[in-house]
């Protein structure tokens, strides 16, 4: 699996990509880590960009899980966006819209989220 | 082993059809027939076995207990919920009270829903029937006397008439009881539970109920996949989503259908069963939950496919 995170304004954009099954769930923890924890700090949101998944397991979903118990607590936002068709439907055989804010795409999560990490998403989107 | 056969299928407590339910069945069949003719009996209950569990049937509401029919005299079962009751009236008139029979019970823990039919079953009273209950925990025997005594039941522990023993199991040792082969494991409940692995000459079942699965440790999962390995049939609590079970109800010590479905095809088994229903899901939603659970096997299959049916009180896997 890799991952790799930008930011835009007052949120940073994470991005794993292949496949998140049980090795690879800690994996994504271990990554996620930093980053949630600056993502307190600096008091910003979270959107997980999913566009690269092919798959997530159970592991995986508890990880993300527990990512957005993290968020939730400081009152921050965690969403997850770009689903494709087949990780979609796991999460919704998960019941897992009730643990995350899922989204069609990055820009409709930022535009949800923030209108200064839209701004800036789109200028580098052009 | 022959077979397995389910008396109880619901989780934590018994539940009943309720009168609007069934008018809810009948509106539907009745929708579906509409404009259709049926010249004879027989088109009449073809029609209504092609209507799906969720309309012509009910996956039924009695708390948990399972027969394994070993092919032998002796009878073999998992549980006490109230799945029992059935049982027995089915036992006791195949064989009529002055027939003496041996009875083997596993016990997965004894959690009220798991032990709450003992009180009504009747081979219990008639002298001369001999009944052995297993499991692995000290309290086992305690749990069924407390349950008969006053005030809670009228008839005390004392007084029922067969010969009943309780058999303390180890986990990881082999007991042969039956002619079968049984290991029992300790899993992740509320006062602990244990699943067991019941094995006869070609065929091993495995009976896991009323087990969380927290997917914090690797080992932990490894564990349960050798426990399961090439099982013809795993009998998984199945109550809660994926989401419910691992966020607002973890610690309730249950577990998800997509978590049966990962262990299963980790360990190679043929057949995975969804157990320990959610009294609060109606047959509609354990029908949606077993076509969403066969979508899921599809979706995350790496090998050979995983047959996934849902319990119901009444249900028969021949093995």
């Amino acid at each position: 699996m890799e991952f790799s995170s930008r930011k835009f304004a007052d949120v940073v954009v994470a991005s794993p990509v292949g496949q998140i099954d049980h090795p690879n769930a800690q994996e994504l923890e271990r990554a996620l880590a930093p980053l949630l924890n600056e993502a307190i700090r600096s008091k910003t949101a979270v959107v997980l960009d999913f566009a690269g998944v092919e798959y997530i397991s159970s592991m995986g979903l508890r990880v993300l899980m527990v990512a957005a118990k993290q968020m939730r607590g400081q009152s921050l936002r965690i969403a997850v966006a770009a689903l494709r068709p087949l990780v979609e439907e796991i999460f919704d055989i998960a019941r897992f819209r009730h643990v995350l804010e899922v989204f069609p795409s990055v820009r409709a999560a930022l535009q949800e989220v923030s209108a200064p990490a839209l701004a800036a998403y789109d200028v580098t989107a052009r | 082993m022959k077979r397995i056969r389910f008396w109880g299928t619901r989780g934590s407590l018994p539940v009943a059809l309720t009168a609007s339910a069934v008018r809810t069945k009948l509106i539907a069949a009745l929708r579906g027939a509409a404009g259709r003719t049926f010249a004879t009996d027989h088109e009449i209950e073809t029609y209504v076995d092609g209507l799906g569990m969720a309309v012509s049937g009910t996956y039924g509401g009695h708390s948990p207990c399972v027969e394994i029919e070993t092919g032998g005299s002796e009878y073999v079962l998992c549980d006490l919920g109230t799945g029992v009751r059935p049982f027995a009236q089915k036992a006791l008139a195949r064989h009529g009270p002055a027939s003496p029979q041996t009875y083997h019970i596993f016990m997965s823990h004894v959690h009220w829903d798991h032990i709450m039919g003992f009180p009504f079953f009747t081979p219990a009273y008639i002298p001369g029937n001999r009944i052995r209950i297993y499991g692995g925990h000290a309290v086992l025997e305690e749990a069924f006397r407390r349950q008969q005594a006053a005030p809670s039941f009228p008839v005390d522990f004392e007084a029922l008439g067969a010969n009943i023993e309780f058999v303390r199991l180890e986990p990881g040792e082999k007991h042969d009881v039956a002619g079968l082969q049984v290991r029992l494991m300790l899993q992740h409940h509320s006062g602990d539970s244990y699943g067991y692995r019941f094995t006869s000459a070609d065929k091993t079942v495995i009976y896991s109920t009323d087990s969380e699965h927290t997917l914090t440790d690797l080992s932990e999962t490894q564990r349960f996949v050798d426990f399961f390995r090439d099982a013809d049939v795993v009998i998984f609590d199945a109550m809660y989503s994926l989401a419910d079970a691992i966020s607002i109800r973890a610690d309730w010590g249950h577990s998800s259908n997509i978590v049966g479905v990962e262990l299963c095809q980790m360990a190679g088994a043929r057949h995975l069963c969804l157990f320990h229903h959610e009294p609060v899901n109606s047959d509609e939603a354990i029908a949606r939950l077993l076509a969403e659970t066969r979508r899921f096997e599809e979706i995350s299959r790496r090998g050979k496919p995983l047959y996934v049916s849902a319990a119901y009180d009444g249900m028969e896997i021949d093995l």
